[in-house]
């Protein structure tokens, strides 16, 4: 079944992006997004992890204050990620190559109580 | 009017005096009733003992009255008054007869059992923060005949509380939480002993408290005192139930569990595993600035409990000792009170070698934990009061008062809302609460996503492809009036100027653009006391 997906879709990989814990607020209050993503970057390479946030910053994060997101080239301190319900580093963090119908959610630290 | 507000004050004292009064009555009724029926009980216990003993004896004695050699028979009777020799005869169940009842629902449980309910009974949990995660999870332990609770904080009851923190009530209002939590839980179940910490958890101190503690939960709402505890329960080798909430959402973690010492790669990952660097202090949000849902936070300090009772009824001193690895991988839960679904499980990462608390070479130690040369509140940050502008950029609450109510006394104008515009960048759910007449509302969100130069040149390379926000073309239609700019605190507002004047709303400095200092909390200590505090 999803292999007939893949071929159906040779540029982009069809992914599902989801923010928690008030990241949402700097996606435009948007939890959930279905996303098309090339399939490869500029290069030529596999698209991965990085090449994702990199997308998010350009085309979903409409929000001047990036900077709540990522800083320095990377996800900020205090935000998980997390490749279909795993934590990304069980998972080789940044280098990931995305595949089709891969869930990646990143979650804010809660720090109330 | 000075006469009116202390009658007033006295009737609220009398009032609260009153509530305590019968709340206190109340206790010493509950207690005096418990007291009797202990006694009571202890009676009939002794009276049931003897009959029980009688009619025993009696009954051996028809029994043994045929066909048993007498030498036999008196074996059986040295063997059976053995025990009457001794003054206090051994306890004949584990746990007392009104354990089985208090616990019976539990006890038949085959995750609890016998073994379970002692093992609860031997055990003590240390609580760090008795608010809204802190209550709930104190009392279904202290329900479930936890041996031991400690409860540490070194804040009072608060109004704003209650509608969260279950252990407080209104005539606590202004008592230590935890001596509030005390006089309730103790309400609840006599037979546990309660531990009162009425302080603040420091580096200093949290080895000390902590060591006599079997497990800790971390009920707290700040990322120092998180790191603090994290780091103290892998030194002293404890088990630690993390969980925090905030609005809709919660997060619940079981951290360092087995707890192996620092180097123990099978043990489980501790907070700064999981979260190496803290986050920016500008993003975190406590409750009282964000928001909370009391059944959200309760839920997760429920499910703090709920953790805390595997662990504990499982045996967590057989875990430490032997080293074998937890029977569940390390997770995060995390609820969403409006998501769907509102439950979702997490699978984490083990231990961090280069954890510097709990890895091979860890720098955080004993020694640098009590000479304090570990600063928490700097490795975290902390939330300084803004202070963005100049001031000349700046109005104090009676001055701006001044402003709505006399005559300009430089060009004899009179009064009026319409002389300037008053913006008010709370969020809309707080404006309608309550606000100034003749305020504007432009939430401070909306202001902090509006872009400074429009996004991007379209195809053609035009600059103006983005059409200005719309709040930044409405203030740009009146380029003569000032600008005030109110929030809740004060601080909102002065980052608000700074955007406008970046935005070139001051039209270079010939319009005025200022802050109301301290905001509406200000404005109701110094010139309306009626306008609501929430
Ligand atoms: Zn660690």
């Amino acid at each position: 079944m999803s292999a007939e997906v893949e071929e159906a879709s040779p540029e982009y990989v069809p992914i599902t992006v989801e923010f928690s814990g008030g990241l949402e607020m700097l996606f435009s209050n948007e939890r959930k997004l279905s996303l098309s993503i090339p399939r490869r970057d500029k290069d030529g390479q596999k698209a991965n992890v990085a090449f994702l946030i990199d997308y998010l910053c350009q085309d979903c994060l409409k929000d001047p204050r990036k900077d709540l997101f990522v800083l320095d080239g990377s996800v900020r301190p205090g935000i998980l990620v997390l490749i279909n319900d795993a934590d990304w580093e069980l998972e080789g963090e940044e280098k990931y190559e995305l595949q089709d119908n891969d869930n990646i959610l990143f979650v804010s630290t809660l720090h109330g109580g | 009017m000075a006469a009116v507000s202390v009658i007033e004050l006295l009737r609220q004292q009398i009032s609260t005096c009153e509530a305590q009064l019968a709340s206190l009555r109340q206790q010493l009724a509950e207690a005096e009733h418990l007291h009797r029926q202990q006694q009571q009980g202890l009676q009939l216990k002794r009276m049931e003992e003897q009959t029980r003993h009688n009619t025993a004896s009696t009954s051996l004695v028809h029994d043994m009255s045929y066909g048993i050699h007498d030498d036999f028979r008196s074996e059986i009777f040295a063997a059976l008054s053995h025990p009457e020799e001794e003054n206090v005869p051994p306890r004949r169940w584990p746990l007392e007869n009104s354990e089985y009842k208090r616990y019976g629902r539990q006890l038949i449980m085959p995750e609890i059992g016998l073994q379970g309910q002692l093992r609860l009974k031997q055990a003590s949990v240390l609580i760090v923060g008795v608010g809204g995660l802190g209550c709930p999870a104190a009392a279904y332990l202290v329900g479930a005949g936890v041996g031991t609770v400690g409860l540490i904080d070194g804040d009072v009851v608060e109004e704003s509380n209650l509608h969260r923190q279950i252990l407080h009530s209104t005539a606590r209002v202004g008592m230590t939480k935890v001596d509030s939590a005390i006089v309730a839980l103790s309400s609840l179940n006599p037979n546990v002993n309660l531990v009162a910490h009425p302080a603040r958890l420091t580096p200093e101190s949290s080895l000390s408290i902590m060591q006599d503690y079997d497990l800790v939960l971390d009920c707290t709402d700040n990322p120092a005192s998180r790191y603090l505890i994290s780091d103290t329960c892998v030194l002293l080798g404890k088990p630690l139930v993390s969980a925090s909430a905030l609005r809709t959402e919660g997060q619940l973690m079981v951290l360092n569990n087995p707890p192996l010492p620092p180097g123990g790669a099978n043990g489980g990952p501790c907070y700064r595993c999981i979260f190496p660097k803290p986050p920016a202090f500008e993003t975190v949000v406590s409750c009282g600035e964000g928001g909370i849902l009391g059944p959200v936070v309760g839920t997760m300090g429920v499910l703090q409990a709920l953790e805390t009772i595997k662990v504990l009824s499982r045996g967590v001193k057989g875990l430490a000792a032997n080293g074998t690895t937890s029977p569940e991988p390390p997770t995060l839960t995390m609820f969403s009170a409006y998501g769907s679904p509102m439950f979702r499980t997490i699978r984490l990462r083990g231990r961090r070698q280069t954890c510097a608390s709990c890895g091979a070479k860890a720098t955080v130690t004993p020694e640098a934990l009590k000479s304090g040369s570990l600063d928490y509140a700097l490795f975290c940050g902390s939330v300084a009061p803004v202070d963005a502008l100049t001031a000349n950029e700046r109005i104090s609450v009676d001055n701006y008062a001044k402003i709505r109510t006399e005559a300009n006394p430089f060009t004899g104008s009179q009064p009026s809302n319409d002389s300037h515009i008053l913006i008010d960048v709370r969020e809309g759910v707080q404006f309608d609460l309550c606000s100034l007449e003749g305020s504007v509302n432009i939430p401070f969100s909306e202001i902090s996503r509006t872009p400074l130069k429009p996004m991007r040149e379209d195809v053609a390379g035009n600059h103006d492809a983005t059409p200005e926000e719309g709040w930044v073309a409405a203030l740009r239609s009146h380029p003569e009036k000032p600008i005030f700019v109110i929030c809740r605190l004060g601080n909102d507002s002065q980052l608000t100027v700074k955007k406008m004047k970046a935005l070139g709303l001051d039209n270079g400095g010939k319009r005025w653009i200022g802050d109301i200092k301290g905001g509406l909390r200000a404005w109701r200590e110094n010139v309306d006391q009626d306008f609501p505090d929430y």
